[in-house]
């Protein structure tokens, strides 16, 4: 299968790793990766901000770059939960019913990567080897914007070697936000302070979730706390032989 | 009845309570720093959590009426002003007085000349979010009126000179002992051995409520909902506190929001079942009265029912932004939320706190006038998951967050917004953009990650490192590979 990357330009720019890591991954499944050099970023920073004007631009700017794919994937629950349910609405608001048309289109043919992997390809065995404790983080978009369920879980508890620990109130939050992680600086902290508890309270030696944001916040407090605990992404997991 | 024509107007300022002192950033910043209420709301709100997901668990077509409570909600308002007329006919020819208010003065106003009229100087009031919103209490005793809170967790709030921070807990961020220490003060009859066992504090208020119940002539309630096709007026609530003032005075004022009708008697049906379960974790409520105009020698014999507006209309007048009038005040969002949870009721400033509170008290006012509560969320979803009547709440946030960006004029974040969407509207651009955070790998190089950013991004290296920008984008990677 040829499968469009959308890599986020989240990961693009911060944490390549990510992107590299679908690449091997979707590969070694059998599939056949293209990189549309044109993309960018979804918007969703703009459009959850409440700038629509700028966030129009780079909706259209996406549809023209992902709309000759038949499967788009990305390694982002939140990215794709932009696309699937807010490109469209984006359009709409500002009048642009062709355009709204185009973006569900496209967004029907966007995945998460758990998603692609289970649903589309029908896999939850991907050959993956990663010998150390791990806690999975279940981030809110792919919970209550896609609904990825236990996908991750499933795909993680087929990997060899690992130690899978469940985190303790795993659906709460982990205060980043977007924008909100600076505008309301404290509140992200207070959140993020009692995510790191309850991660640090399974002793791991990885903390992983299904978007690179999250883990960035999480991986930002780990970081001060200075623990051995670092921020891995499913796909890292998935592609590790 | 006059008619009004013209745009719809918001709550005026000044009176009630809708709009904060300082923005939410910094009053949730005071919160935070609260340790003592940080335990208490937090176990409140874990307590109330489990006790809800349990209950809801249980109904097998929770989510079909989920869906039945939000048709009939958007149903209703696509013809409130009928539904509200045909309500008021109902009333009447029952024995009843309508009145309507278009904002909080004006209720006030009217409520205040009937108690006037009956020769009272105090009420028994039932827990209302409506009489709170318009701020009654503090009119009422202007006029030389007082008001009696009957509710227990109402009664703690105002023997506390305090405001309540949850629609159905207003006394969420208090513990017992607390509670214990504000009825040795206030209450004249409480004997100086008081403990805070829970049943001593409950006996205490009950002595102290008996004797207004007792002496009290005229009643102040809000409502859950009023049926238009039959004139009926219903209260939802726990202690049986709320029935002793729908009964005993002579005079019951009813003050209900618009939005409160629902158009036939069977629709309770779907409401009464989503409302307990979805609020204080309860199969069924314990006291539901409903009462019907007049009964000539049983109850009240004069009833009088106030129609308040204070914003609703405004609120309406916006197709996406009216399915916050759909709330029928359970709390269910405001228990899931990581951010009340953390911050309290006390921060939103307004009487409606929460995710609710963050859609609805900004449409009331105008989003100018609270538009720090829009974005007061992270946009986690919970609220959605947990609302019975299905409310959008996150994407109402977006949208409003949206029209305080078109109403605003140009600010800081507003340039820098339409600078980062010119750069990444190119591919090119955004190109030579990654280039320049590379920039960024000048920080950090001993222990590989930044430790402090200037402002605006101090705010997230105050509590968080950011990792190094890598030597090498993924796009690099992907043409050096595919090159």
């Amino acid at each position: 299968m040829r499968v469009a990357l959308f890599v986020t330009c989240l990961a693009d720019a911060m944490f390549p790793q990510v992107g590299k890591a679908t690449v091997a991954l979707l590969e070694r499944l059998g599939h056949e990766v293209v990189f549309p050099e044109a993309q960018t970023c979804c918007g969703q920073m703009h459009i959850n901000t409440g700038y629509q004007k700028q966030a129009l631009k780079l909706v259209e700017h996406h549809m023209r770059t992902f709309e000759p794919y038949d499967a788009i994937v990305a390694p982002s629950g939140s990215c794709v939960g932009s696309v699937r349910h807010q490109h469209a609405a984006v359009a709409e608001r500002a009048g642009r019913r062709q355009l709204a048309a185009r973006a569900g289109e496209v967004a029907a043919r966007t995945y998460e990567l758990s998603e692609f992997l289970v649903d589309v390809l029908g896999v939850t065995d991907v050959g993956a080897h990663y010998p150390h404790r791990v806690t999975y983080h279940p981030t809110c978009h792919s919970l209550r914007m896609l609904r990825v369920g236990d996908r991750p879980l499933r795909l993680l508890r087929a990997v060899r070697g690992i130690d899978l620990v469940e985190l303790p109130d795993a659906e709460q939050c982990c205060g980043f936000g977007g924008t909100f992680a600076l505008k309301n600086a404290d509140t992200s902290a207070a959140m993020l302070a009692d995510k790191l508890r309850n991660v640090l309270s399974t002793s791991p030696d990885v903390v992983s979730a299904g978007d690179s944001s999250c883990l960035m916040q999480i991986g930002g407090g780990l970081s001060r706390l200075s623990v051995e605990t670092r921020p891995v992404h499913l796909a890292e997991i998935l592609a590790a032989t | 009845m006059s008619t009004f024509l013209g745009m719809p107007v918001v709550a005026p300022r000044g009176v009630g309570q809708l709009r904060g002192d300082e923005p939410f950033p910094a009053a949730a910043r005071t919160a935070l720093a609260n340790e003592q209420l940080r335990r208490n709301l937090g176990h409140a709100t874990r307590t109330i959590r489990a006790k809800r997901a349990a209950v809801v668990g249980e109904v097998p077509d929770w989510e079909q009426l989920r869906l039945a409570g939000e048709a009939l909600k958007a149903a209703t308002m696509a013809r409130l002003d009928t539904l509200l007329v045909q309500l008021e006919e109902q009333v009447t020819a029952r024995g009843g007085t309508v009145h309507w208010a278009r904002d909080a003065n004006e209720a006030n106003r009217i409520v205040a000349d009937l108690v006037r009229r009956t020769g009272a100087d105090e009420v028994v009031k039932i827990k209302s979010m409506a009489t709170q919103e318009i701020g009654l209490n503090e009119a009422l005793e202007a006029e030389g009126i007082a008001a009696w809170e009957t509710d227990l967790a109402e009664l703690i709030v105002q023997l506390g000179h305090d405001r309540p921070s949850h629609i159905l807990v207003p006394a969420i961020h208090r513990n017992r002992t607390e509670i214990r220490d504000i009825f040795l003060r206030e209450m004249p009859s409480v004997p100086a051995d008081l403990t805070d066992e829970p049943r001593q504090l409950a006996m205490a208020a009950r002595e102290h409520l008996r004797r207004k119940f007792l002496s009290a002539r005229v009643a102040v309630s809000g409502a859950n909902f009023a049926v238009a096709e039959t004139g009926t007026l219903a209260v939802v609530e726990s202690e049986g506190n709320g029935r002793m003032c729908l009964t005993l005075p002579q005079t019951l004022i009813t003050v209900m929001g618009i939005e409160k009708v629902v158009p036939t008697w069977t629709d309770l049906e779907v409401f009464l079942q989503l409302l307990p379960r979805s609020s204080t974790g309860e199969r069924m409520n314990p006291y539901t009265s409903l009462w019907t105009g007049v009964t000539p020698g049983d109850g009240p014999q004069e009833f009088h029912l106030v129609l308040l507006d204070n914003g609703r209309t405004a609120v309406l007048a916006d197709e996406v932004g009216r399915s916050a009038l759909h709330c029928i005040r359970c709390s269910a969002c405001l228990n899931v939320c990581p951010v009340y949870e953390r911050t309290g009721g006390h921060a939103y400033g307004s009487v409606y706190p929460g995710p609710i509170g963050a859609v609805l008290s900004p449409q009331l006012t105008g989003v100018e006038e609270n538009a720090s509560l829009p974005y007061a969320s992270s946009l986690c979803g919970a609220c959605f998951d947990a609302c019975p009547v299905r409310i959008d709440i996150p994407s109402l946030l977006v949208h409003l967050r949206a029209r305080h960006v078109e109403e605003h004029g140009p600010s800081a974040e507003a340039i820098s917004m339409a600078a980062v969407s010119w750069v990444m509207a190119r591919p090119s651009r955004f190109r030579g953009g990654e280039r320049l955070m590379r920039l960024g790998r000048l920080l950090g190089r001993r222990r590989d990650r930044i430790a402090a950013l200037p402002p605006p991004l101090s705010a997230w290296t105050a509590s968080r490192d950011l990792p190094r920008p890598p030597a090498q984008t993924f796009r690099e990677w992907w043409r050096s590979r595919n090159g």
